[in-house]
């Protein structure tokens, strides 16, 4: 039996295919309930009661609208690229989706370990911004199209800042394998061995980045309601835009995964003698989702030029001197070698 | 046929059509959307070579950032398909000469290919063992402590080439009003607005 679940051709179609179902069903579960309790976080902040109809204190809430979006009518624009409007929530969703084969839960548990994990992560979050893109461009109408060219130029942006500080995590565990680099923040001192103590500022400028790159508030310009209805999204309707809210809600879950393993220790307990385990995991990624809605929740919408000059002039030289800093300290194992814990090399 | 060679094909045959469209598209926007399926298909092949981090700079770098630039541009350029459509049957006599004289040198150059003699040994001197480091190390290694001096004297050149972009392309307008952004932070509610108090029935 083991045996033809490694050796044959079929058997490991049927494995990887079992691995994947293993993560994207309560992936997927996880996610309506995540919609439910950032609406309830959303609403507690400006004192409603939120979502408390459907089930008990409004659980189901999140599948009910996904029945309402799935029976509704699609509605096409007389002037749409009609192969691309559709294509785009797809890529969108596809995008969002195929990331997590990277990401491990446990020691050991993730579905393809990768050489380049932390790479192919930020490769597939730099291919989101092409759903958006092609979204509105293909809606043939003028909101859209605007909140298409703010995207563009608004994920670009934030991209370079995320990519510098990954190489700074990247040269401090010497790895680009998620393994290695929680492996390298274990230590005698739990909670205070992970990297966020190192790498502080950097954990701040990732937040604010992923803020930016996942169109969360309060840099969601492209689709700012109050200027553009709902930019890309406005000619959407039923099915594509329910796939695009969704590929969007899991960036931000990919994103609140990548604080948690990068900075965070991932699955590693936060006090020595616990042991460790995937609820380290997900409690630390439930504790930034909680952290991204209350963001949500309390900060205005910024101006547009306001959010490239942040990008430009201040994450970006920031960042980058901080790469250059990062590589002095593990060069010459500053602050007794925190900066350098290579798991291989050296 | 294991299924590395299925993914070989798959990616081969996907490179080449995308190629194709992207030459044949009628409207521009496809041509970028099927120049980033080709690159895509490309980074698979590295990955089927096992040069995985090549493969994902190339996602990074061409798919992620410039690929998205090239599309920005597309999207807002007003080109007239009909006319574009006209030109295609035009040049294609041309554009198939020119196609035949390259596959004519490629095939003269290629048909009399020659390994010489110790030029494997050479190149394995170069090259770490695949065996003992994985491809991103040794990418490293090769970049970083062997050609330190050819890899700085490239980030020169491209260094020169943002200057001269940025100089090419900076003009200084008096006639514009730009936002000083250290007086918007310093702006507090006193400055901005003034309270008045109106008593009812006079107005202002």
């Amino acid at each position: 039996m083991v045996e033809f679940f490694t050796t044959t051709n079929l058997g490991i179609a049927l494995l990887i295919l079992g691995q994947c179902l293993l993560v994207l069903l309560p992936l997927f579960v996880a996610l309506a309930f995540l919609m439910y309790g950032d609406r309830k976080i959303w609403a507690a902040v400006q004192m409603r009661k939120g979502p408390n109809v459907v089930g008990v204190f409004g659980l189901l809430q999140s599948f009910a609208d996904l029945l309402k979006y799935v029976v509704k009518e699609v509605v096409v624009p007389a002037g749409a690229d009609k192969f691309v409007f559709y294509l785009a929530p797809m890529i969108t969703f596809v995008m969002a989706t195929i990331a997590w084969v990277a990401i491990p839960w446990n020691d050991g548990w993730v579905i393809s370990d990768l050489n380049v994990a932390i790479l192919y992560i930020f490769a597939i979050s730099s291919l989101e911004v092409y759903g958006v893109i092609m979204g509105g461009w293909a809606s043939n109408s003028k909101y859209p199209f605007l909140g298409a060219l703010r995207s563009a130029a608004q994920m670009i942006s934030y991209e370079v800042s995320i990519g510098l500080i990954i190489i700074g995590v990247i040269i401090s565990s010497g790895s680009m394998n998620f393994g290695d680099i929680v492996a390298a923040q274990d230590g005698r001192f739990g909670l205070f061995s992970w990297y966020w103590i190192p790498h502080f500022p950097m954990v701040v400028l990732f937040f604010v980045s992923a803020l930016a790159e996942t169109n969360r508030p309060p840099f969601d310009l492209p689709e700012a309601e109050s200027e553009l209805v709902a930019g890309y999204q406005v000619e959407y309707s039923s099915t594509p835009f329910l796939l695009f809210m969704m590929g969007e809600l899991m960036a931000v879950v990919l994103m609140c995964a990548l604080i948690t393993l990068m900075f965070f220790g991932g699955w590693l307990s936060p006090v020595p003698g616990i042991p460790d385990g995937i609820f380290w995991m997900i409690a630390k990624m439930g504790f930034f989702f909680f952290i991204f809605s209350m963001v949500k929740a309390i900060t205005p919408r910024y101006r547009y030029d306001q959010l490239m000059r942040i990008g430009w002039k201040v994450f970006l030289p920031l960042s980058l001197g901080w790469v250059v800093l990062v590589a002095f300290f593990a060069q010459f194992g500053a602050f007794g070698g925190s900066y350098a814990r290579w798991a291989i090399g050296g | 046929m294991t299924v590395a060679d299925y993914a070989f094909y798959l990616f081969a045959i996907l490179l080449v059509a995308s190629g194709l469209f992207t030459v044949v598209a009628r409207n521009p926007v496809h041509s970028v959307l099927w120049l980033i399926l080709t690159f895509l298909s490309a980074s698979g092949l590295f990955v089927l070579l096992g040069a995985e981090f090549v493969a994902m700079l190339l996602i990074i770098v061409y798919v992620g950032a410039v690929m998205v630039l090239f599309l920005f541009v597309v999207m807002m350029l007003d080109v007239d398909f009909a006319q574009l459509r006209g030109g295609m049957a035009k040049f294609m006599p041309f554009a198939l000469l020119i196609g035949m004289v390259v596959l004519i040198q490629l095939g003269a150059a290629f048909g009399d290919w020659h390994v010489a003699e110790g030029s494997d040994a050479l190149r394995a001197a170069v090259a770490p063992d695949a065996n003992e480091i994985h491809n991103t190390a040794a990418l490293g290694m090769l970049m970083y402590d062997d050609f330190l001096m050819l890899f700085q004297l490239a980030g020169l050149i491209l260094l020169t080439a943002m200057i001269g972009a940025i100089v090419l392309t900076l003009r200084h307008n008096p006639n514009v009003k730009r936002q000083n952004v250290i007086t918007q932070m310093h702006r507090d509610p006193a400055k901005a607005m003034e309270l008045k108090d109106v008593k009812s029935g006079q107005g202002l």
